[in-house]
C-alpha cells in the first residue's frame, strides 16, 4: 500500500521536475516546481515526519514560491525569453549527467547501511514527532539553531541593501 | 513498506535534473528554481537517512536546510532584481563580466 502511494509520489515529482527545466515560460516553471515540493511534502509523510512536511508547505510552497512568483511578475521576465532557452552548452552537460546518475546508482546499490540504528521508532515519530524533534532542537542544537536565525538577520539585511536605489545619486 | 534504496533512487533523479537545470537552461531565474530543485533533493536524501537510522539529526538538519534556502532565495532574488535593473537581461549568457 505504501509502495503503492510512494511510487505515485515519486511518478508525479520526477515529470513534474522535468516540467520545471523543460517549460520555456518561467511562470510555468514555477507552477511545475510547486508541484514538485508538493509531492516532496509527501514524501515526508510517507518518512514519518508530518512537521517536516508542515515547514515544507509552509515555507517553500508557500513564502519560496510566491517571492519567485513576485519576481518573475515585477519584473516582466516572462516575455522577453520565449526563444533559444537551452543554451549551447547540452552535449557536453547531458552525458555529463549522465555519468554522475551512473555512478551515483553504482554507489547506491553497492553501499548498506552500516552506522548505528538509534531510538527512534514509528510508534514515538508518529505520535510524538514534532514534540521530540522540537526538544532537541531547543537543547542538544541550541547553538546552530541562533547561528542560523542571525544568518536569516543577515540575508534580510543583505536582500534589502542590494535593491535599494541609490540616494546619493 | 519502500525501502531506503527507493528514495535514495528518488533523491538523486532529482539532483540530477536539478544539475541539468542549471548547466542547461540561460535564463536565471530557472536557474534558481533548479537549485531550489537540489535542496528539495538533498532533504529527502537526510530525512530517509534519519528515518532508516531511526535518529533525529537528519530531520534536525532538514530544518536547518530549508532556513539556508529561504536566505539563499531571498539573497539570489535581490542579486537577480539588481542585475535586471542594471542590464534589462536574464540571460545568463549575457552576464560575463567576471569571467576570466
Amino acid at each position: 500500500m505504501e509502495q503503492i502511494f510512494f511510487y505515485i509520489f515519486a511518478t508525479i515529482a520526477v515529470l513534474s521536475a522535468i516540467g520545471v527545466i523543460s517549460v520555456r515560460n518561467p511562470v510555468h516553471s514555477a507552477f511545475y516546481l510547486m508541484v514538485t515540493l508538493l509531492q516532496v511534502a509527501a514524501i515526508f509523510i510517507l518518512l514519518r515526519s508530518p512537521f517536516l512536511a508542515a515547514v515544507q508547505v509552509f515555507i517553500y510552497v508557500g513564502a519560496i514560491m510566491v517571492l519567485f512568483l513576485f519576481a518573475v511578475m515585477v519584473l516582466d521576465i516572462g516575455k522577453e525569453e520565449l526563444t533559444e532557452a537551452f543554451n549551447q552548452q547540452s552535449v557536453i552537460a547531458i552525458p555529463a549527467v549522465v555519468v554522475m546518475l551512473a555512478l551515483i546508482a553504482y554507489m547506491i546499490i553497492g553501499g548498506k547501511l552500516s552506522a548505528p540504528v538509534g531510538g527512534y521508532t514509528d510508534g514515538i515519530l508518529i505520535g510524538h514527532g514534532t514534540e521530540v524533534l522540537g526538544k532537541e532542537l531547543y537543547t542538544k542544537y541550541l547553538f546552530p539553531f541562533e547561528v542560523v536565525s542571525i544568518l536569516l538577520l543577515v540575508a534580510l539585511v543583505g536582500a534589502i541593501v542590494l535593491v535599494m536605489k541609490d540616494r546619493q545619486g | 513498506m519502500p525501502t531506503l534504496n527507493h528514495f535514495l533512487i528518488l533523491s538523486f533523479v532529482l539532483f540530477a535534473i536539478g544539475v541539468a537545470g542549471v548547466l542547461l537552461r540561460r535564463n536565471i531565474i530557472i536557474i534558481l528554481m533548479s537549485l531550489e530543485l537540489i535542496f528539495n533533493s538533498a532533504n529527502i536524501s537526510l530525512a530517509a537517512f534519519s528515518y532508516f537510522l531511526k535518529g533525529l539529526n537528519g530531520m534536525i538538519f532538514v530544518v536547518f536546510n530549508i532556513t539556508v534556502a529561504a536566505a539563499e532565495v531571498a539573497i539570489g532574488l535581490a542579486i537577480l532584481v539588481t542585475v535586471y535593473r542594471n542590464r534589462k537581461t536574464v540571460n545568463v549568457d549575457e552576464i560575463g563580466d567576471m569571467k576570466g
